[in-house]
This record gives C-alpha cells, sequence and structure tokens, in this order.
C-alpha cells in the first residue's frame, strides 16, 4: 500500500482550489536497470476528485507523469469544513482514496 | 554479429515463452488496464494522433488557451506545465509532449463548475514542443511552446 496523498484545499470567494501530492513511484517502462532489462511501467492511469458526491476532477494519465505526481485544479462553490476526496488507480490494479478538509 | 549476445538473447526469448506458456509471468507483465483508459490515445506518437485517437478530427491553434510551462527545464524529471482554456464550453484539457515516446501525457475532463484551468508535473526526455489541448464543444485547440531540457527525464 502506498503512501497517503497529501491533499490540500481553500476555498477563496466562490472558487475552490485544490491541489494534490500523490506518492507514486510513476515508472515510465522506459528505463533500465542495472542489468539493462526494462523496468516494467507502473503508472497511475486514471486519478479524479469528488465533492459533495459529485465528480469536480477527473484525468487519465500516460506514464509521462512525473514521480510523485502534483495536481492542481479548481472548482466552483465549496465550503470551508467540507470534504474532497481524491481517487486514482494504477495500472497494476492498485488503487488508493484520501480525503481533506476544506479551509 | 557477436556470437555471444546472440546466444543470450535467443535463450532468454526462450525462457520467457516458456514462463508465459506455463503462465508464470509475474503480475507486473500482464497488467491490467484501469477502467476507461484510453490505451489507443496513449500510444500516440504527435499531437494529431492523439487528436484523433481523442475523437476529434484535427485541432487549431487558439490564443484563448494559455500554456505555462518553462522556457528551459533543468531537470526532465519533474517539470510543471499548465494550462488555462479561456474558450468557452472547454470539456477537456490535454497535454501532449511531442518527442517523449508517447506523447499524450494526461487528459483532463473538466465537469461543468470546475476551471478549466490545470496544472501537474510531467517528465521530459528531452527538449520538444509541449502542446496544451482543449476541446470545446466537439472541437479541438491547441497552445504550443518549446521546452528546452537540460538534463533528461526518461533515463537509459
Amino acid at each position: 500500500m502506498s503512501d497517503p496523498m497529501r491533499i490540500r484545499a481553500q476555498v477563496q470567494g466562490d472558487k475552490t482550489t485544490v491541489r494534490v501530492l500523490v506518492s507514486h513511484e510513476m515508472e515510465s517502462g522506459q528505463r533500465r536497470d542495472g542489468a539493462g532489462k526494462i523496468i516494467p511501467a507502473w503508472f497511475i492511469q486514471s486519478i479524479s476528485a469528488v465533492y459533495d458526491g459529485k465528480t469536480v476532477m477527473s484525468a487519465q494519465w500516460g506514464p509521462a507523469v512525473a514521480k510523485n505526481p502534483f495536481v492542481q485544479f479548481s472548482f466552483k462553490g465549496g465550503k470551508a469544513g467540507d470534504k474532497v476526496s481524491v481517487s486514482w488507480v494504477d495500472n497494476r490494479g492498485d488503487k488508493r482514496t484520501d480525503e481533506a478538509v476544506i479551509s | 554479429m557477436e556470437r555471444r549476445e546472440f546466444m543470450h538473447k535467443s535463450s532468454g526469448a526462450t525462457v520467457l515463452g516458456l514462463a508465459a506458456a506455463a503462465g508464470l509471468l509475474p503480475a507486473a507483465a500482464s497488467a491490467q488496464n484501469a477502467p476507461g483508459w484510453n490505451k489507443a490515445a496513449f500510444e500516440t506518437k504527435s499531437l494529431n494522433d492523439a487528436v484523433k485517437a481523442l475523437g476529434g478530427s484535427a485541432a487549431v491553434e487558439s490564443k484563448d488557451l494559455v500554456l505555462q510551462a518553462p522556457e528551459i527545464a533543468e531537470n526532465g524529471n519533474v517539470v510543471r506545465i499548465g494550462a488555462q482554456s479561456n474558450i468557452p464550453g472547454t470539456t477537456q484539457v490535454a497535454f501532449v509532449i511531442e518527442k517523449n515516446p508517447y506523447a499524450l501525457t494526461a487528459v483532463f475532463d473538466i465537469p461543468a463548475g470546475t476551471d478549466a484551468s490545470v496544472a501537474t508535473n510531467v517528465k521530459m526526455g528531452q527538449s520538444s514542443n509541449v502542446y496544451a489541448l482543449a476541446k470545446a464543444g466537439d472541437k479541438y485547440y491547441y497552445a504550443v511552446k518549446e521546452v528546452k531540457v537540460t538534463l533528461g527525464g526518461c533515463g537509459g
């Protein structure tokens, strides 16, 4: 199981800005190990965020997203004290969901 | 041809073949893709192919799409890029890195109520044109910027 995501959600006016730092290797499948063998690709393929039962961001990623990925997005609405949850699935079928309280 | 290398390759292939036949390959080698992941799009090599695989026909350049990317990236392992689309009705924002082995990097769906403005970190193997791609209605728009990479991020 991977480490928790670091999620920061801040409301300003009518807009909530969310910054997510995911902990994931994001192995591209292009690198070789010491013996010259290709290290198999291992990366997050889908990530989404939910607020108030509604999807506010969803994305598909390829292997070129950086290690320990960062995402920033913002949506209308959002109240301080409410929760935003972020989930991802990688190409091995591993998944993780974390929540953050909007401040 | 070096005999040793040839022997090495052929025996390796045989072992792999046997392992596959016996169902012994590790899980990573037969990894499944996440539901809804657009495999065809992520295997494209150019902006035009990526647009086609996403269901569009061609992309036109737009000044209403703003791509934020550095002119020079010292470390290709982590390059911060972002895009903001001021095109009304934008439903998708994607990033394409022309010279990466797989050009399409990320596709963000923008539901109603979410800003058509996203940022993320990407890896770049070498200096390349970086494209932001936005979908509004059934049309695709792009913005482009060249990013110079002084240290590649796809190692090898």
